[in-house]
């Protein structure tokens, strides 16, 4: 396999510079992320982390919010703030000649942000309809609401926020926030595409060199939701969340818990698509996807389903997450390795999927991990290994959760 | 980047555009076969089809298709639209023979009664899911309602009657009409040669039955009409308005599409800096999408229902002020600029590029390299937004409202 190289350096201030080389491409794109996500959301203010990353934005430095959005346009920066679980995410790419302004201007957007109270109203308004919008949309709610319950708080608490919080909410409670966790310590800056690492690492430093401190919330563990619920909804289809316990991404065992997520959902040949959909057209979607925390992981499943036919698919995915222990084929195995491999050289076509696999392998294992080494990995599974794992960590204390017209037993 | 083309016996339409600076392979078969060539007695038939190709040949069965593609890391699919069907995959160079074999072969499947018994079910649940999903109901409502009487208006997926009605019989014959090579255009993007797409193509498509797509391009007329849905249970509601813009073969296409980054793209844009960044809207966008014949500027809006009333009229003010006054030279720098970074990010992967290059020869027969299209954007001015306006001017002619509201 083809290797770009990748180097990378930490400034004084503890913000880590990834730069992975891509000669044959124009563009460049990054993926900045912040330990500042939505775990960090003081108690009772969840959608702040999702709010700051929307507030930074509308002015900085020297520019209003429309001077911002303009210069964006003006350098063709396709960019994203977000808020995950655990960082205010940046994502963006662009022309290579036009990352070094990118930078700059976002080294505005984190560090100088006005915060100014006129546009406040407009950023709690925004989480509100995010969040109307997720209550209209069963699917994207019943994995909202199921990962609130498979984690304990705050893992859980919802990287959109959370309604009853809203009111809560005020500008210096943002503003406290911003303070206390936008800092660089941690912080990742991923960056792929046709640039080095000398070229960046200048600019870097000068916009980025005087972030000082670190995120010093501490978080407690609190508790989970219940671990069976029914969310009742006037809907056509019942949409079914479950999820059981699996190894976060830097644990040994991460390849094998992937294989085996990947032989029952990794392809159209995977169990969950053949047996669910495929011989018995229970639904059109279904799927199970390995989620991962630093410390720890979830396999999360979904299916959605006329209403009289739910419990039906329901029976069939937990029997269907539970036979795994039984037995995998060698060709079911062969299968999820031939689909690594080509994913991980089609990656290298991509870069915004090399800059954010760049910071999440920095945060998650604190180094880079080339694709060769990815793929030497994967190769060298056995179906022993995988069902080894299957059988220390099977497919038991499941969270359910439904929602739709009619509760299931 | 090569560009090839050319035309087998039989009709087919094969272009390449190659480029040895990648390292995969997309290649799809671009059908001219949608919605709108369907009649109303087998309305989501184009759609069930293309579920029904991956139910296999005689060679291969449906376990067999969906086998081989992840025993060779495939990554393959399948869409279905207005216009047209599309089969497409993204591979590595040295498995491109046999995606290819598969991928070619199920364009001409079986139709095994009970996999299309059992695919029924599939399908019914893939529309009780859109049913669920507001802006999906929005968006056929208003195709249908703005397309009245014109066969743009019909459901992509067709509806629980129509679907529960169809029978495998008049899906064969609806298959025999529209799928053939003259119908069909083969594009490939990345990295192989153009000798080895010369010869996958004449190995598995050569055989192909000859002739061409049956369709009518019929003309469109709209009159101005208005549909709210209720669905008390939504917290949001949703509104889609459509009206007149160029066809695919209008050369004010260009000018269209960068008018609507001007006015209604996510960021940056007159909507958004006039209700998304205050917020009266979560969205509020304009788009334009181009059909043989017809094109439409479809406006999206989705918020609170009591700010509803008041966002569709500053909208219809937004309109009038552009209509009457056009763009400014800024806007129009910004919007081609942003589109211009657009087409290059996408285009360095195979997949990107391979949309571009099959649906350009598939509505026009034409080749654009991101040079041309670049060339193209540059040379739309302000006086082409213009006159784009006096015969397509923004306007609210058909409106649906999905959610709470009644009217």
């Amino acid at each position: 396999m083809a290797q770009h190289e990748v180097q990378h350096a930490t400034l004084t201030n503890g913000l880590t510079v990834l730069v992975e080389t891509m000669p044959v491409v124009q563009s460049a794109a990054f993926a900045m992320i912040v330990p500042a996500g939505s775990a960090y959301d003081p108690v009772g203010h969840n959608g702040t982390a999702m709010g700051l990353a929307d507030w930074i934005s509308r002015g900085a430095g020297d520019r209003s919010s429309r001077e911002v959005l303009a210069e964006l346009d003006r350098l063709g920066v396709q960019s994203r703030e977000s808020a995950s679980t655990q960082h205010l995410v940046i994502n963006g790419s662009c022309l290579a000649e036009n990352l070094a302004p990118a930078l700059r201007l976002y080294s505005d957007v984190l560090l100088r942000p006005r915060l100014e109270e006129e546009e406040f109203e407009a950023v709690l308004s925004g989480l509100e309809n995010g969040l109307f919008s997720i209550e209209d949309d069963p699917q994207k709610k019943v994995m909202v609401e199921l990962i609130r319950r498979c984690y304990p708080s705050p893992w859980g608490q919802p990287n959109d926020g959370t309604l009853a919080d809203l009111e809560n909410m005020s500008p210096e409670s943002f503003r406290e926030h911003y303070r206390r966790s936008v800092r660089p310590q941690g912080a990742i800056l991923g960056i792929a595409g046709n640039v080095t690492l000398a070229e960046v690492l200048p600019v870097v430093e000068q916009s980025l060199g005087e972030w000082s401190g670190s995120n010093e919330i501490v978080l407690t563990e609190g508790d989970r939701g219940p671990q069976r619920e029914h969310l009742p909804h006037e809907s056509t289809q019942t949409h079914i969340g479950v999820a059981y316990p699996a190894v976060a991404y830097s644990d040994p065992d991460y390849y094998a818990a992937w294989a085996a997520v990947n032989v029952l959902s990794g392809g159209m040949s995977a169990r969950l698509f053949t047996e669910v959909r495929e011989k018995r057209g229970l639904c059109y979607s279904v799927y199970a996807t390995l989620n991962g925390l630093k410390d720890r992981g979830q396999v999360l499943c979904y299916a959605g389903t006329t209403n009289e036919r739910a419990q039906e698919t329901l029976d069939v995915l937990r029997g269907e997450l539970i036979r795994l222990g039984d037995g995998i084929g060698e060709d079911e195995l062969d299968r999820c390795k031939a689909r690594a491999k080509s994913s991980l050289i089609m990656a290298q076509e991509s870069t915004g999927s090399r800059a954010s696999s760049l910071t999440r392998n920095w945060y998650h294992l604190g180094r880079t991990i080339s694709l060769e080494e990815v793929r030497t990995k994967i190769e060298s599974l056995t179906v022993q290994d995988v069902l080894n794992y299957v059988h220390a960590h099977p497919a038991e204390d499941f969270t359910i959760l439904t929602v739709g017209p009619d509760e299931l037993s | 980047m090569q560009f090839h083309q050319t035309t087998l016996p039989n009709g087919l339409e094969v272009v390449a555009e190659l480029n040895d600076d990648v390292f995969s392979v997309g290649f799809g078969f671009y059908v001219r076969a949608g919605a709108r060539d369907e009649t109303a007695d087998v309305s989501g038939v184009s759609h069930f089809l293309e579920h029904m190709a991956f139910k296999g040949t005689d060679r291969f069965s449906a376990e067999d298709v969906n086998r081989i593609f992840d025993e060779i890391g495939a990554d393959n699919n399948a869409m279905t639209g207005e216009e047209s069907t599309i089969f497409y995959a993204a591979t590595l160079p040295e498995y491109l023979a046999k995606t290819f074999e598969v991928q070619s072969s199920i364009l001409f499947p079986t139709l095994r009664q009970d996999d299309f018994d059992m695919e029924k079910k599939v399908i019914l649940e893939e529309i009780g899911m859109y049913e669920d999903q507001p802006a999906s109901v929005a968006y056929d409502r208003a195709m249908q309602l703005h397309f009245t009487g014109h066969p743009l208006g019909q459901s992509i997926l067709g509806t629980t009657d129509s679907v529960s009605a169809l029978t495998s019989e008049q899906m064969r014959r609806y298959h025999a009409e529209h799928y053939r090579a003259g119908s069909i255009v083969l594009a490939v993007a990345g990295r192989t040669e153009w000798s080895n797409v010369l010869e996958l193509a004449q190995q598995h498509c050569g055989h192909w039955p000859a002739g061409g797509s049956p369709r009518v391009v019929s003309p469109a007329r709209s009159v101005s009409s208005t549909k709210f849905i209720v669905k008390e249970q939504c917290q949001q509601q949703q509104v889609i308005q459509l009206s007149a813009a160029p066809s695919c073969s209008d050369p004010r296409r260009f000018a269209a599409e960068l008018l609507c980054v001007i006015v209604g793209d996510d960021a940056n844009s007159r909507l958004y800096w006039d209700l998304v960044d205050p917020a009266l809207a979560e969205s509020a966008e304009v788009g334009y999408y181009e059909y043989e014949g017809v094109g439409t500027y479809l406006t999206f809006i989705n918020g609170t229902p009591e700010s509803t009333k008041a966002n569709l009229e500053r909208i219809g003010r937004l309109y009038e002020a552009v209509n009457a006054n056009g763009v400014t030279a800024e806007e129009l720098d910004q919007a081609r600029n942003k589109l211009a970074t657009r087409l290059v990010l996408r285009g360095e992967r195979p997949m990107g590029r391979l949309s571009s290059l099959g649906g350009n020869w598939l509505t026009r027969r034409e080749y654009r390299s991101i040079a041309d299209d670049l060339a193209i954007l540059r040379g739309v001015t302000l006086d082409d937004i213009r006159n784009l306006l006096v015969e397509f001017p923004l306007v609210q002619t058909t409106t649906v409202g999905v959610g709470p509201l009644a009217e």
